[in-house]
């Protein structure tokens, strides 16, 4: 749980002679991102290749009476004009429902609709043509006749009965509902001094990564082969999904991730579009590219949260938490996605509201519906940011009510960092936190005293400054609990390849993938140390189901945890071999030697003995010269998968200081700080980075990104001059702290840091902000994102 | 519709093409679609996102508010040619050093509209160059680590010991 300094000289398998592991070496992929070298999927160019842009309906609900592509199809470069019913010839459509998720229930889906659009946005047409720019000329010409249904657009009145149901064949518009009662929160009540609740709201927003979607679908009738390039966190689920769906064989197929700009979540579901670019190929015998522009990535690219969750906490005076209560319901859009489902975020709201706190008297209800409007579903740090909000907005409110510091409080009712294994409310299982340790050190590394007596003065001239935390809880590492026990072919275990070239350099194929959160370096830096060699003598392949393990890729904060772990004994598994071999030749046991900097030593005086390029040379040239019954195997193979916790949980604490202008309703956010537990630290450096980007993902959604929608279903902000994202000059510089408890699940003992400052920023934000009003009585913010106007309001300035 | 047209000659990172393009491309389309200079990048087609950053004649511009055909005779220089002339070799390395970029999509704008605050040899404050890259989107760093690259260059090119 301490860090390294405290640790003996001799630590553990993880310190091997000039080790990688906790050295912030730089990233070997960056030089071709910075020179313009990369290959994004928008880069990919084939021979034949057609390009399909769609018509989309922009309607929220509408019968499709007719479309009428006679003038589409004689445009200049149009190959194709494809409607629904004619495409669904080629693709079978698909169901986003997990057995595990009791009851959850959702419609098939297809590729283009098929006599209704569901939502603003869905395609209705295809149009493929020799470029995007005529197959958008023939979207123009395409006429499409609708007739208008009701758009069932307000979850809050989703299930009432004189609400038109969204799907005839689904009895309701209920997707999803879970009940959780444990304890006795009835009687915690009761013993409360003080009860705080109120209604928490998240609005909707979207990953907008800075590369919208992008596939080009190759079907290669000669080879009876399907190769798509497709910027994916997921190759192989997707391999098995184009399988199944396209009617061929997973062996057929072959999915390429080669660059990708960003994810975030966005990018492991399955989209219409893409599916529906797939099956053009497959039917036109060409390769199809399909590219989400900016417009279109706001209306189908999957949206997040949407939530109103009302929320009760109770008190005892001296600050002892007696009972939480919470009641969310969340829209999801017409279907659950596929194959994640949009009922995990609702549920992990369930899971994690309380997560960090050892009062377990705890009642839940969440209710997921459907809607009229674009879908919703698994998003960075998936219902974290919810729970998380709800919980450490409850308890400042709280603290406010009693009079009590918001560390404080937090102090009396964190679960003890020696009190593990442990768990949450919810029965969520924790092998090893550190919330205090956490909190500790964000307090002396805030300079929390000197933070207080600032914003007390600076309050007397009339400048709010307001100082928020939020403890927080965080899935990584996730295994088969996820996905897999509920029915969907996701992989949660992953592999790794290792193999010696002819020259003493490796070769390390994993099933993770990267997309610039560092997976690359980080499986370099594993195998390199558990093999011996240095860094620039790995190269890692990923991202190529002919060519990688079979794996589930990139999220949950998976990547580093699991695929770290596999890279890491799978170089120990090539180590031994290579051993073997070297022993052969030099007559050596090969347990008295090591290898090291890429070359066999004596491992108790570090003597060298012999190159890994000469017991190459040796095993791949001059085989003869072995003795016989010597078989040399310079491949190793290993997989990893969490087994003894479903989760390996990381934790940590968020502070933010900002001031708000109480004329103007502005929030200037001047600090934040974050310390985070995720184990073992493979990469400082990284690990920063992506706590950092993940902090203003999650400040972006607490003061900026709303997907508005009116009555009707219309996403009115659908662009990025009126969906604001975070800029640089709104941005605090970040501070990154970290405490370390590893896992005892992997030898590595990594757990995952991709989602964590998402997961605690907006709440902390709020805090923040309701810490600089509450002087000046404005009722508590609750309602996300926070804007100038809802502050105005607060202060009663409008 | 392509029935209007234009011939356009312009220099693109030093080399001279002569091309005839529809009138409606625009310049970031240009580049990436005809001369397959695929390093500018397409994020928003709407100026917001910065992805698309180009220089033309010295200017720092967005390649998707401008049309090819404006560009006849104009020296034109993306993210390859800036590369390899060696002119931001110091700030690629402290992006790398830093980790100031993730995905890398934004980088290629992001480097040149830090360069062309850097070309100023004044040593900017935080807020300037927070100010200065404030017209390019990146969803992955947060920011820090990019506003820390960009001082470090600035402090080094000044004279001044990291």
């Amino acid at each position: 749980m301490k860090i390294v300094e405290d640790s003996p000289p001799i630590l553990t398998a993880l310190d091997r002679p000039n080790s990688y592991i906790g050295r912030s070496v730089p990233r070997p992929n960056m030089a071709r991102l910075m020179q313009g070298r990369a290959q994004y999927v928008s880069d990919v160019v084939l021979p034949r290749m057609a390009h399909v842009a769609f018509v989309r309906s922009p309607h929220a609900h509408a019968r499709i009476e007719s479309i009428d592509a006679a003038a589409a199809r004689k445009a200049p470069g149009v190959i194709a004009v494809v409607t629904g019913p004619e495409l669904a010839k080629v693709i079978t459509p698909w169901v986003g429902v997990l057995t595990h998720l009791k009851g959850l229930k959702s419609a098939p889906q297809n590729a283009i609709a098929v006599d209704r659009a569901c939502w603003a946005g869905e395609a209705v047409c295809a149009v493929v043509a020799r470029s995007r720019a005529e197959a958008e000329d023939g979207c123009g010409l395409v006429e499409v006749e609708y007739e208008e249904l009701q758009a069932v657009t307000d979850p809050e009145t989703a299930l009432d009965p004189k609400t038109p149901v969204i799907h005839p064949s689904i009895a309701d518009n209920l997707c999803f509902e879970r009940v959780h009662t444990a304890g006795d929160p009835d009687k915690g009540f009761a013993e409360a001094d003080a009860v705080v609740e109120t209604t928490f709201l998240f609005g909707r927003h979207t990953g907008v990564c800075n590369e919208p979607r992008a596939i080009v679908a190759d079907w290669n009738p000669g080879d009876a082969r399907l190769t798509v390039y497709q910027g994916t966190q997921a190759p192989h689920m997707m391999q098995n999904l184009f399988a199944k769906h396209l009617n061929l064989e997973e062996h057929q197929i072959r999915v390429v991730t080669k660059d990708v700009g960003g994810s975030f979540g966005i990018k492991v579901h399955t989209y219409a579009d893409e599916m529906a670019t797939v099956a053009l190929s497959k039917l036109l015998k060409r390769p199809v590219k399909f590219v989400a522009d900016r417009i279109e990535s706001f209306v189908t690219d999957i949206h997040a949260r949407d939530h109103r969750v009302k929320a009760k906490i109770g008190v005892k005076s001296d600050g002892t938490i007696t009972a939480w209560e919470i009641d969310d319901l969340t829209g999801i859009g017409p279907y659950s996605v596929y194959p994640r489902t949009s009922g995990i975020e609702a549920n992990q709201v369930v899971n994690l509201t309380g997560g960090p706190y050892t009062c377990g008297n705890y009642r839940a209800r969440a209710r997921v519906v459907f809607q009229n409007k674009n879908v919703m579903c698994q998003y960075r740090a998936v219902g974290h940011p919810i729970a998380t909000a709800v919980t450490e907005g409850l308890i400042e409110l709280a603290a406010a009510k009693i009079g009590m510091d918001p560390l404080e409080i937090r102090r009396r009712n964190l679960i003890a960092d020696d009190a593990h294994p442990s768990q949450g409310p919810s029965g969520i299982k924790f092998e090893a936190l550190s919330h205090h340790s956490s909190l500790a050190h964000l307090d002396s590394m805030m300079n929390y005293a000197g933070l207080r007596a600032e914003q007390e003065k600076l309050r007397k001239q009339g400048i709010y400054r307001g100082i928020g935390f939020a403890s927080f809880v965080e899935v990584t590492n996730p295994s088969a609990a996820f996905y897999g026990v509920g029915g969907a072919r996701i992989s949660a275990q992953d592999g790794a390849t290792v193999r010696l070239d002819g020259t003493g350099a490796i070769f390390c194929h994993t099933g993770v993938s990267e997309q610039g959160q560092g997976a690359e370096a980080v499986i370099a830096q594993c195998v390199a140390t558990s093999f011996g060699v240095s860094m620039d003598r790995v190269r890692v392949i990923m991202g190529d189901t002919d060519n990688t393990p079979y794996g589930g890729g990139t999220w949950a904060s998976r990547a580093a945890g699991i695929g770290g772990e596999a890279a890491w004994q799978a170089g120990k598994a090539l180590r031994a071999n290579v051993l073997a071999v070297a022993g052969s030749i030099l007559q050596a046991k090969p347990e008295t030697m090591d290898i090291r900097n890429g070359i066999v030593v004596d491992a108790a005086t570090g003597a060298e003995r012999i190159g890994l390029d000469e017991v190459a040379r040796i095993a791949y040239f001059r085989p003869d010269t072995l003795p016989s019954g010597i078989q040399a195997e310079l491949v190793a193979t290993r997989h990893y998968v969490p087994r003894a916790w479903a989760f390996a949980f990381t934790n940590g604490i968020q502070a933010s200081y900002l001031e708000v202008d109480t004329d103007s309703g502005f929030v200037k956010l001047l600090k934040h700080w974050c310390v985070e537990d995720c184990g073992t630290v493979i990469n400082p450096q990284l690990v920063d980075e992506q706590v950092r980007g993940g902090v203003v993902q999650g400040i972006g959604a607490a003061l900026f990104e709303h997907c508005l929608y009116d009555d009707r279903g219309q996403l009115l902000n659908g662009n990025m001059a009126d969906y604001l994202v975070p800029m640089a000059v709104e941005m605090p510089d970040i501070e990154v702290g970290h405490v370390v408890t590893p896992t005892a699940d992997s030898e590595l003992g990594a757990k995952g840091a991709g989602e964590a400052g998402t997961a605690g920023a907006p709440g902390c934000v709020m805090n923040a902000i309701n810490d600089a009003l509450r002087p000046l009585g404005a009722a508590p913010l609750t309602d996300m994102p926070f804007t100038p106007d809802k502050i105005l309001r607060a202060l009663k300035r409008v | 519709m392509s029935e209007h047209r234009c011939d356009i000659t312009l220099t693109v990172n030093g080399e001279t093409v002569a091309e005839t393009v529809d009138a409606r491309k625009t310049l970031v389309d240009f580049l990436r679609d005809d001369l397959i200079l695929t390093g500018s990048h397409v994020g928003c087609e709407h100026g917001v996102c910065g992805a698309c950053t180009v220089r033309v004649d010295g200017d720092v511009v967005r390649g998707c508010l401008m049309l090819a055909a404006q560009c006849n005779g104009a020296r034109v220089e993306t993210i390859e040619g800036v590369s390899d002339g060696g002119e931001i070799a110091d700030l690629q390395t402290a992006f790398e050093q830093r980790n100031a970029l993730q995905c890398g999509f934004c980088t290629p704008g992001m480097l040149l509209t830090a360069q062309e605050l850097l070309a100023s040899g004044q040593v900017p404050s935080r807020e300037k160059i927070r100010e200065q890259i404030s017209g390019n989107y990146c969803r992955c760093t947060g920011y820090h680590a990019i506003v820390d690259a960009i001082e470090s260059v600035a402090q080094a090119r000044a004279g001044h010991k990291p």
